[in-house]
C-alpha cells in the first residue's frame, strides 16, 4: 500500500494556558488517497486529542474547515497530501485575518455580522403568496446569478484578500457576491436598499482588485468579478443621478 | 449561570430549524424565538443533500400517486393520515422557497424543472442542479436573517432538557467557546437535530451527525420509534462514503457488476430498460432499500468489483454525454474526480452501498408534538412516520419543511394556550445538576479507555450486526457489545481541560449520544423478527402483517438496554400490498 | 472569562511581500507610477514646443539621450504589463449575455488585444512611421 509518512507543523494556540500561537508537529502515516482533513483526524484520534478544528462534511460543501496550509487558504477537506512535495512537511494555521480562537478554530463574528448585512434574501416588489404559484424565471435569467449563488461562506476569500486585512470594515468578498446574487436574480428588487452597504466606502470601493478572492475560491463563485461589475453599476448609478436628475425617480 | 428567556427554543439550525424559526417569526413577531446549534447555521448536514425535494408539480400528476408512492415505498409503515398532510403541503412549501430564492432549476419557458427519482411512479423531485439541500439550507438562512425575533446562538452544544413535572421547561447548553454552561428557559422546545449516521462506520453523513437530539428526548422520556430503519444509500464513493446523488440514476446512469451487467434485472426490477432512457420504478429507479440489498446478493456471488476500501459495483453515466452531466450534476463530476480520480464522462465509477438516512426517531404525532408537553420534534431527528420502513429519495428535504413549519404552528399554539408558568426554582437546581454532571466529565481520572477504541468498537459492531441484512445471532452479539461499550464509557477521561473550543469534550458528549441511539436501534432491530424495507432479516425472510404492521417504541432505561413496545400504524387508505418495482405498467 | 482571542498582526508596509499573489498586483499598481512619469514628461515636451523651437530641441536631445531612452523603454514595458494584466482581468467585470450564457472571457480578451492592435496601427499611419 502506499503510505507516505508525513509531517504536520500544526499552529496551537490554549488561550487560557499561553499568551501567543506556537508550532507543533505530529507525524502522520498517510494513505494516498488522504486529504488533509483525513490527518487532522488521525492526530486527534491516535496522537493528540486535544487538537481543536471544524469540520463536518469531508465533501467541500459545509464549509467548516477552511485553514491555511503552506500558506495559502483552503478547504482541508480537499487539499490532497499527494499534491504537496514529497518529503516535505504541511504546515497548517488557521485561517489568517481572523482572530485565533483556539488552535486551528478562528472567531467568525465579524465575517457573519457582514453577512447580515448586505441583506441576502428576496425582497419581493410585492409580496407573494403561496396561491401564486412560483415564479417564472427562465434559465437565462438564473444563468445571471447563478455562479453567485454557489458560496459555501468558507471565508477563504477573506484570508486571501489583503484588503480585508488592512482595513477590517471592508464588507468583502463574499458577502458582497452574495449582496450581487440578490441583486441580480430577477424575482428581487431590493437592490435599492442593499446599495447603502454596497456603495458605501467599506463596500466595492474598499477593494483594489488584487482578484486573490477569486483565486482560492473553492466554488468558483468570483467574488472579485461581482465586486467590479458592481463597481461598474454603482458608478453608472451615479452619473445617472448627478448628470441626468430627471431621470430619478 | 447565564439565563435567557425566550417563548420557543430551537435546537438544531439545519433545514427543518431554520424553517421553523422563520415560521414562528412570520406567525408572531412578538415570540422570541432562540435558535441553538453545535454549528454555525450553514455548516448543518442538510447542505450535503444533493437530488432534490418531492412535491406535485406537473399535471400528469397528483396527491394521490405521491401518496401511493410514499406508503408503498415504506413497505406500509408509513402513518398515512400524516403522509397525507405531507403530500398535501408538499407543493406549497416548495413554492415558498422559490419565493424565497432558492435557484431551482428551471425549464425553458421559466416554470421549475422537475426530475425522475427512485421508486417515484411521476418526475415529481424538484431540484436546484445537484445541490439542491446547499441551495436550500442557504436560502433558508439567509431568509432567517431578516427577522429581528430569531435570536440565534451559533456553537452551542445542548446537554439536557429541562423537564419539570413532566413539562419541558427548556434546555442547557455549553457555549462551546467560552467552555459556559447556559440555561434556555421557554416552555417549548423543537429539536431539529438531525440523524445519527455516524454510529456506523460507512456513511453520507457528516461529523456533526451523532444522533444528539434523539439521545436528548429519549433521556427524557421520550420513546425512539422505528429505530431499526436504517438507509443505506446504494451508491456511495468508497473510502470516503460521499454520496453520488440519485439524481445520478434519475438522469440515465446505470449500474453494472463486475462483468459490466446490469445486475438489478435478476433481483426483481427487470426488465432491463434500454441504455439511455429511463422508467420510472425500474431497474436502476427502484427504491434504495432493494438496491442496496441486491449489492449484497451481488457481493455474495461473487460478482463486485474489488477495491483496496471493500467491495464496488461500478455506476455508469458515460453515455449521458459531457453536456448533460455539466449540466445536470456538476457536483458529481465535481466530487468523483476529486475523491476518486474518475471522469464520470469517460468511465464508470466504483460505488458502494452506504449508511445515509435514519427513518427512525423520537416518537412525533402527526402535529410534531412529542409525548412529553412542550417538546416538538421535526426532521431527521423525528419519526412522524411518513418514511416507513424505507424513505423515498426526495422526500426528506421536502419533510423537514414541511413538518419544521408544522412544529413552529404546534409549539406556538402551545406556547399561547398550554403553556405551564415557568418553575424556575425546580428548573435552576436541574441546569446546576447538569452543570455539575458536566464539569464531572472533566475530573475523571485518565483508565485504559479511549474515546476512539470506543467508538470504532460501535462503529464496527453496528456495521457487522445491524448492516443491510442482519439475523438473530449478529444483532445479539451487536447488542451485547453496545451494553458492554456502554458501561465502559464512564472510564473514559479528557485529557483536555480546557474550557475554550473543546473538541475532546463535544466528542465525548457525541459519543454518549450515539452509543445510546445505536443501542436503541439494534435492540429494536432484534425485537422485530420480520423483514420490511430496509430492515431485512436472513431469518425471517418474509413481511409478517399479522404481527409487526407496528411502530416499534424503544424507551430508554438507564444503563439497561431498552423497553420495546409497538404502537399501531395509521392505515386510511391503503391496505399493505406488494411492492412491485417490476416495470409493471399499472 | 476564559477566551482570549489571538489577533495576528497584519505588517503594515510589508505586507505585500506574503505571497506572489500580492507581489504580482503591486507590481500592477506600481506600473502607473511610470506611466504617470511618461505623461509628465510628454506634457513638458508640449510646454516646450510652445516655448519655441530652441527649447523643443532641447526637450528632443533629452529624450534622445541614452538614459532618456533607456527611460522610455522602461515606461514601454510598464504600460505593455500594465495592459496586458488588465485586458486578462476584464471579463470578470464585463460579463455580456449571449443566448443562456456569457461571451467566454477569452474571446473577450482577445477582442481587447485586437481593439489594442488596430488603434496602435492607425497611430503609427497617422505619425507616418508605417
Amino acid at each position: 500500500m502506499s503510505q507516505r509518512q508525513i509531517t504536520f507543523e500544526i499552529l496551537r494556540y490554549d488561550p487560557e494556558t499561553e499568551s501567543e500561537p506556537r508550532f507543533q508537529a505530529y507525524c502522520v502515516p498517510c494513505e494516498e488517497e488522504w486529504v488533509v482533513l483525513d490527518a487532522l483526524n488521525y492526530i486527534k484520534d491516535n496522537l493528540d486529542g486535544t487538537l481543536s478544528y471544524r469540520w463536518s462534511c469531508h465533501m467541500a460543501v459545509c464549509g467548516s474547515c477552511g485553514m491555511m496550509i503552506n500558506g495559502e487558504p483552503m478547504l482541508s477537506c480537499k487539499a490532497f497530501v499527494r499534491d504537496f512535495p514529497n518529503g516535505g512537511s504541511i504546515r497548517v494555521e488557521p485561517l489568517t485575518h481572523f482572530p485565533i480562537e483556539r488552535d486551528l478554530v478562528v472567531v467568525m463574528d465579524d465575517f457573519m455580522d457582514k453577512l447580515q448585512a448586505v441583506k441576502p434574501y428576496v425582497i419581493p416588489k410585492k409580496k407573494r403568496t403561496v396561491e401564486d404559484g412560483t415564479y417564472k424565471q427562465t434559465p437565462k435569467q438564473l444563468h445571471q446569478y447563478q455562479q453567485y449563488s454557489m458560496c459555501i461562506n468558507c471565508m477563504l476569500c477573506y484570508a486571501a484578500c489583503p484588503q480585508y486585512a488592512l482595513a477590517p470594515d471592508f464588507i468583502g468578498p463574499a458577502a458582497l457576491a452574495l449582496t450581487h446574487r440578490y441583486n441580480l436574480d430577477s424575482r428581487d428588487h431590493g437592490r435599492p436598499q442593499r446599495q447603502e452597504v454596497v456603495a458605501a466606502h467599506e463596500g466595492v470601493w474598499e477593494c483594489s482588485f488584487v482578484g486573490a478572492c477569486s483565486e482560492v475560491c473553492p466554488k468558483d463563485v468570483d467574488p472579485a468579478g461581482a465586486i467590479q461589475q458592481m463597481k461598474i453599476a454603482s458608478t453608472v448609478d451615479w452619473y445617472l443621478e448627478h448628470l441626468m436628475p430627471w431621470r430619478r425617480k | 449561570m447565564e439565563t435567557i428567556e425566550s417563548d420557543v427554543v430551537i435546537v438544531g439550525a439545519g433545514g427543518a430549524g431554520l424553517r421553523a424559526a422563520i415560521a414562528l417569526a412570520e406567525a408572531d413577531p412578538g415570540l422570541r424565538v432562540s435558535l441553538l446549534s453545535k454549528v454555525y447555521p450553514m455548516r448543518s448536514h442538510t447542505c450535503a443533500a444533493e437530488g432534490g425535494a418531492a412535491g406535485v408539480a406537473g399535471a400528469d400528476d397528483s396527491m394521490d400517486l405521491h401518496f401511493n408512492d410514499t406508503v408503498g415505498g415504506g413497505d406500509w409503515l408509513c402513518d398515512q393520515d400524516a403522509v397525507d398532510f405531507f403530500i398535501n403541503e408538499a407543493p406549497k412549501e416548495l413554492t415558498r422557497l422559490d419565493h424565497w430564492g432558492c435557484p431551482w432549476s428551471r425549464d425553458k419557458d421559466g416554470r421549475v424543472s422537475v426530475r425522475p427519482f427512485g421508486g417515484m411512479k411521476i418526475k415529481r423531485t424538484w431540484y436546484a442542479a445537484d445541490k439542491t439541500g446547499f441551495h436550500l439550507l442557504h436560502t433558508l438562512f439567509q431568509t432567517s436573517l431578516q427577522f429581528e425575533s430569531i435570536r440565534r446562538f451559533d456553537e452551542v452544544f445542548t446537554t439536557d432538557l429541562l423537564v419539570v413535572d413532566g413539562k419541558v421547561q427548556g434546555c442547557c447548553a455549553v457555549e462551546m467557546r467560552s467552555g459556559e454552561m447556559k440555561q434556555f428557559l421557554a416552555p417549548a422546545v423543537i429539536l431539529c437535530t438531525g440523524g445519527g449516521g455516524r454510529i456506523f462506520p460507512f456513511t453520507t453523513n457528516g461529523a456533526i451527525k451523532t444522533g444528539d437530539g434523539m439521545a436528548l428526548a429519549y433521556r427524557a422520556g421520550v420513546p425512539l420509534k422505528d429505530m431499526e430503519f436504517v438507509q443505506y444509500h446504494p451508491t456511495g464513493l468508497p473510502a470516503t462514503g460521499i454520496l453520488l446523488t440519485e439524481g445520478c440514476r434519475g438522469e440515465g446512469g446505470v449500474l453494472r457488476n463486475k462483468d459490466g451487467y446490469r445486475y438489478l434485472q435478476d433481483y426483481g426490477m427487470g426488465p432491463e430498460t434500454p441504455l439511455g432512457e429511463t422508467v420510472l420504478k425500474t431497474m436502476e429507479l427502484g427504491p434504495r432499500d432493494r438496491l442496496s440489498q441486491a449489492f449484497w446478493h451481488e457481493q455474495q456471488k461473487g460478482n463486485t468489483v474489488p477495491t483496496k476500501w471493500g467491495d464496488c459495483v461500478l455506476l455508469d453515466m458515460t453515455h449521458l454525454g459531457e453536456k448533460k452531466i455539466h449540466e445536470r450534476l456538476p457536483f458529481v463530476q465535481e466530487l468523483a474526480h476529486a475523491y476518486a480520480s474518475v471522469d464520470i464522462v469517460k468511465e464508470a465509477v466504483p460505488i458502494r452501498p452506504v449508511v445515509h438516512y435514519m427513518m427512525g426517531g423520537i416518537h412525533t404525532d402527526i402535529n410534531a408534538a412529542t409525548p412529553l408537553p412542550g417538546l416538538f420534534a421535526a426532521g431527521e431527528c423525528a419519526c412522524v412516520s411518513i418514511n416507513g420502513a424505507n424513505r423515498l429519495g426526495s422526500n426528506s428535504l421536502t419533510e423537514l419543511l414541511v413538518f419544521g413549519k408544522r412544529a413552529a404552528e404546534s409549539a406556538a399554539e402551545y406556547v399561547r394556550s398550554a403553556a405551564p408558568k415557568t418553575d424556575r426554582a425546580a428548573a435552576d437546581q436541574q441546569a446546576s445538576a447538569a452543570e455539575a454532571r458536566v464539569r464531572a466529565l472533566f475530573e475523571r481520572t485518565e483508565g485504559a479507555e479511549t474515546m476512539t477504541a470506543i467508538r470504532n468498537a460501535m462503529t464496527h459492531t453496528m456495521e457487522t450486526g445491524a448492516g443491510i441484512y442482519r439475523d438473530e445471532a449478529m444483532l445479539t452479539d451487536t447488542v451485547n457489545t453496545l451494553a458492554d461499550l456502554r458501561s465502559r464509557r464512564s472510564g473514559i477521561a479528557l485529557r483536555d481541560k480546557s474550557k475554550v473550543f473543546n473538541t475532546e469534550f463535544t466528542q465525548l458528549l457525541e459519543l454518549d449520544n450515539m452509543l445510546d441511539v445505536a443501542q436503541a436501534v439494534a435492540v429494536s432491530a432484534l425485537a422485530r423478527k420480520e423483514s420490511r424495507g430496509s430492515h431485512q432479516r436472513l431469518d425471517y425472510v418474509e413481511r409478517n402483517d399479522d404481527t409487526y404492521l407496528k411502530h416499534s417504541m424503544a424507551h430508554y432505561q438507564g444503563e439497561d438496554a431498552p423497553r420495546i413496545d409497538y404502537l399501531d400504524v395509521v392505515i386510511t387508505k391503503s391496505r399493505p400490498g406488494v411492492r412491485d418495482y417490476s416495470g409493471a405498467k399499472s | 472569562m476564559s477566551r482570549n482571542p489571538y489577533v495576528r498582526e497584519v505588517p503594515r508596509t510589508t505586507w505585500y511581500m506574503r505571497n506572489r499573489r500580492y507581489i504580482r498586483y503591486m507590481l500592477r499598481e506600481v506600473t502607473c507610477v511610470f506611466i504617470g512619469l511618461y505623461a509628465a514628461s510628454l506634457t513638458v515636451g508640449l510646454v516646450r514646443l510652445a516655448q519655441g523651437p530652441g527649447e523643443w530641441a532641447v526637450y528632443v536631445n533629452g529624450i534622445s539621450s541614452p538614459s532618456g531612452l533607456l527611460f522610455s523603454l522602461l515606461a514601454l514595458g510598464f504600460a505593455c504589463y500594465h495592459s496586458i494584466s488588465w485586458f486578462n482581468v476584464t471579463p470578470k467585470a464585463m460579463r455580456i449575455p449571449r443566448g443562456d450564457d456569457f461571451v467566454p472571457g477569452p474571446a473577450i480578451i482577445s477582442a481587447h488585444y485586437i481593439i489594442w492592435g488596430v488603434v496602435s496601427l492607425v497611430f503609427l499611419l497617422m505619425m507616418g512611421v508605417l
